[in-house]
């Protein structure tokens, strides 16, 4: 399914364009229902080699032994797995012009942003894989990126082309059998991302996929695998759309992050699915395992802006296994109506020296429910350990919520571990000052919301950044009365 | 654990006993799978089998446990050994208060109607631990005072065990009701006298009125055989003030619940604690305040050190109701592991549903000052003491609103042995 540039082309001049412009995109769907024979299906349609099917087969039977979790502070209606349909695929028929035909709704939010994707694409020199319904449907600048020796592709792709590195990474940092989510994702993973970035290579571009589930009553589990090796170094954007639809899809993805010696990898998501609407229905299910394994003076730095999604159930990880790794973490999670994020991170000191920074914020407004939930974890042998988090909240109204549940467990006399945490609203006399100064409430309460998030907001790529703040005040639009 | 079935089926409080047990009985003792159990294990005691109820009568003489009082000052004195009621060593009153014994408020029909307002009420009817208490629970202090009291001196509660008969398992229940506008001072002890195991699950409600004043210190500095489950359900109203000051030195294992239920405006709340630990020591604080109403303060701070192959938990948890608008609740909770066995696990934890707060809570785990040590150390200060000075300097901001100067001299001197030293003047 998945396309090289050179067949892209091809089939671009060679294609009528019967579609038009806003179609909908027919697509192959696997019938509903999770069973050994559909992991087989899923695995003999993309292709794979037969250890591939057997890797699936294992993380099932795991699966299967494993009951959803739900100490989570979030309540939802549980997905029936047997209503899902675990693979879609984009008919060939309706490949990419440009990628505004993909997403007409991607486009638009774009549009709102003042961005489009194939604007910025251009502009701004990113390479992009676009995920659509659970398959890579196009990967751009691949050529540009091979001079260097970059490999950036499906995971399918990869599975086919770079066995030998699939192999002996996939689910070396999320076993199959982690969690109930992760043993879904590794048994019925349709597609996603793969990157691998040589030793001593400097990445000339930003990477960069895109999320989007287009059918309706599907899952979509992508898996996305990044190999930062010795000394190099990678930026890699994430963003995600959905329809809106009355019913909730469900998302749960695996992103595995690599970073042997010396390496650095900067990881940064832009999570705009659908929401849900104003009376809580439907919205996107965000069931995440992230999690990034730093080796000796490695280095990850982990970047995200929570926006969308009715449930967010996602902690991006760092397990500092090399001495003097470093592993950070700047988060906003923005809920608004009825939306639930419980999201965090964790921080697993192992190596010596190790160091990491965790730096949260949670908006919550209208009825929604926001937490954050993280470990800190100083082992026995993680001498000179060095943690600092803060993690603050902006409740807006009085029908939302604001939770915080930081673990933090020490294990060595030399570790310096400092949380703090703040709740506090915006203040009236913040909003009179700027309504003095002629700036409407709206946009008074945006430019707070702005300057709380600051610190998490100059940690993104420049572009996303832009894009990530005007997100913001979209997605706070109409909170506040 | 075998329950002897000498339970008093006539007894006024039968019915409540009976809905303890059955509620004990389908949950059992707390696993580490319960969250709010993850770093406390209950295992090594359930190993042991206690007996519940003492056998035989137990006196002590005073000079032998003199040292156990405040003896510097004068005080009301609760004393049980085994559990049992010690009238000898001890001084009760009716004097305008009643500073007394449960087992008498719960039988007398003159406490009946205070019984029967309060007993059991704000404890957790969920909790199996506390069930377990209101089941067997036969003894305890019970403290009344009225509108506009004050008790001419504070109140000493102490539990002697003596290990003549060899594991116990005490249940003390104490309630503590404070009308409006009167005041009070309680000093809680447990101590074992031998070497044989002691396990004791205390349940301790404090019901503090309109501008009720309540100051409650507990001294836990046990021996090494000598395990503490301390339940305290708090109940506050109108402008009541209560402190708790926790100060946790000995002990096998310590498990600290200590819930504070605000149930009206501009109420104070404060919990207060330091922890030195060593050896194989385990302590571990939950503290729980829920803000029910607006304009609401509460106050946490909780100090620890740990040497040794010592375990410490904190665990404090906030909750801010709707309806409590402008609470101001702020929890500190600072550790200093000396030993590269120590281990520290902590769990401040907010769940805020109101807008208009401010909440904060801070956390941090370190070390000493090198350069502080360097400083005390170039003025002629040996190691030993320079390290226990900045210690001191440590714990200090508990200990400075402690209000009863002989305790705190007292407690002073517990920090000093502990950390093996002698500064020769009090800080």
């Amino acid at each position: 399914m998945a396309y090289t540039e050179e067949e892209l082309k091809k089939e671009l001049e060679t294609k009528e364009y019967e579609y038009g412009f806003y179609t909908d995109i027919e697509s192959e769907t696997f019938p509903i229902g999770l069973s050994e024979e559909i992991v087989i299906a899923i695995s003999k349609k993309k292709e794979e080699p037969e250890w591939m099917t057997l890797w699936r087969l294992e993380a099932f039977k795991y699966w299967k032994e494993m009951v959803e979790p739900e100490w989570a502070n979030v309540h939802y209606t549980k997905p029936d797995f047997q209503a899902i349909s675990y693979y879609s695929a984009p008919k060939k028929a309706d490949p990419n012009k440009t990628m505004d035909d993909v997403d007409p709704e991607l486009l638009e939010m774009y549009k709102k942003l003042g961005i489009s994707v194939d604007e910025q694409k251009k502009l701004q020199n990113v390479a992009v894989d676009i995920v659509m319904d659970s398959v890579s449907v196009a990967t751009t600048f691949k050529k540009t990126l091979a001079e260097k020796g970059i490999i950036f592709c499906s995971i399918s792709e990869a599975i086919k082309e770079h066995p030998e590195l699939v192999k002996k990474y996939i689910g070396s940092v999320v076993p199959q059998r982690d969690n109930f989510y992760a043993a879904l994702n590794s048994a019925v993973f349709s597609d996603g991302s793969f990157c691998y970035i040589p030793k001593g290579v400097r990445c000339p571009m930003e990477l960069s996929t895109y999320f989007r589930i287009n059918q309706a009553g599907t899952g979509q589990f992508e898996r996305t695998l990044l190999i930062a090796d010795e000394d190099s170094y990678v930026s890699y954007l994430e963003g995600c759309t959905a329809p809106s639809r009355d019913e909730n899809q469900l998302h749960a993805a695996v992103v595995e992050l690599i970073a042997l010696d010396g390496a650095e990898i900067k990881y940064s998501t832009v999570q705009n699915w659908y929401p849900g609407g104003k009376d809580g229905k439907g919205g996107v299910y965000n069931f995440v395992t992230k999690r990034a394994l730093c080796e000796k003076n490695a280095k990850v730095s982990w970047t995200q802006v929570e926006t969308g999604s009715a449930v967010t159930w996602k902690y991006p990880s760092c397990i500092l296994k090399g001495d003097n790794s470093i592993g950070e973490f700047y988060s906003i999670a923005v809920t608004n109506n009825y939306q639930q994020a419980d999201t965090g991170t964790k921080m697993i000191h192992i190596g010596k020296n190790t160091r990491s920074t965790i730096i949260s914020k949670g908006i919550s407004a209208g009825k929604s429910q926001n937490s954050y939930r993280g470990l800190v974890q100083i082992n026995s042998r993680a001498d000179n350990a060095r943690n600092f988090s803060q993690c603050d909240s902006l409740l807006m109204g009085n029908e939302c919520g604001a939770h915080t549940f930081p673990y933090i467990e020490a294990k060595n006399k030399s570790a310096m571990i400092e949380h703090e945490a703040t709740t506090s609203k915006i203040g009236e006399d913040q909003i009179f000052y700027c309504n003095q100064r002629g700036i409407p409430t709206e946009k008074a309460i945006a430019l707070i919301v702005n300057g709380f998030s600051k610190e998490v907001l100059n940690k993104l790529p420049m572009e996303f950044a832009v894009e990530a703040q005007k997100l913001l005040e979209i997605s706070l639009e109409g909170s506040v009365g | 654990m075998a329950f002897e079935n000498n339970v008093d089926v006539e007894h006024p409080v039968h019915d409540v006993r009976t809905a303890a047990i059955k509620n004990f009985e389908e949950k059992g003792f707390p696993s580490k799978k319960e969250e709010a159990w993850k770093y406390t294990s209950l295992n090594s005691l359930q190993k042991i089998d206690f007996s519940i109820f003492p056998k035989e009568e137990n006196t002590l003489e005073y000079k032998d446990v003199k040292r156990y009082f405040i003896h510097e000052i004068d005080s009301y004195k609760i004393v049980f050994i085994d559990g049992i009621y010690s009238s000898y060593l001890s001084e009760t009153t009716h004097d305008g208060v009643d500073i007394c014994l449960m087992s008498s408020a719960l039988t007398k029909p003159m406490y009946k109607q205070i019984i029967d307002v309060y007993f059991n009420k704000i404890a957790s009817k969920d909790e199996s631990l506390t069930s377990l208490n209101t089941a067997f629970s036969r003894e305890g202090a019970y403290i009344y005072i009225p509108k506009n009291k004050m008790p001419k001196k504070p109140i000493e509660i102490l539990h002697f065990s003596t290990g003549n008969e060899a594991s116990l398992m005490l249940q003390p229940r104490n309630l503590v009701v404070v009308e409006e506008n009167a005041e009070v001072q309680i000093i809680e002890r447990h101590q074992s006298l031998t070497k044989n195991e002691v396990l004791t699950n205390a349940v301790t409600e404090i019901y503090a009125a309109k501008s009720a004043i309540v100051d409650f210190y507990k001294i836990q500095n046990d021996a090494a055989t000598a395990s503490l489950i301390d339940n305290t359900y708090i109940d506050q109203k109108d402008k009541s003030v209560v402190k708790v000051h926790t100060f946790s030195f000995g002990g096998k294992l310590t498990r600290n619940n200590l819930n504070f239920y605000q149930n009206g405006e501009y109420i104070d709340s404060t919990m207060k604690g330091v922890t030195i630990l060593g050896e194989k020591q385990h302590v571990d604080h939950h503290t729980l305040v829920h803000h029910i109403e607006p304009n609401c303060e509460s106050h946490q701070d909780y100090k620890g050190i740990y040497g040794d192959s010592s375990t410490g938990v904190f665990n404090g948890k906030i909750i801010v109701d709707k309806l409590a608008q402008k609470t101001n609740a702020f929890q500190q909770n600072n550790n200093i592991l000396i030993s590269d066995k120590a281990s520290i696990n902590t769990k401040p934890q907010l769940e805020i549903f109101a807008d208009d707060v401010k909440c904060s809570h801070g956390c941090t785990i370190g070390q000493l000052d090198e350069e502080a040590m360097f400083y005390l150390r170039s003025r002629g200060i040996p190691e030993k003491e320079a390290r226990a000075l900045l210690m001191y300097a440590f714990a200090n901001n508990v200990l400075s609103s402690v209000r009863i100067p002989e305790l705190k001299a007292r407690i002073n001197k517990l920090i000093a042995k502990k950390l093996g030293v002698n500064l020769g003047f009090d800080l």
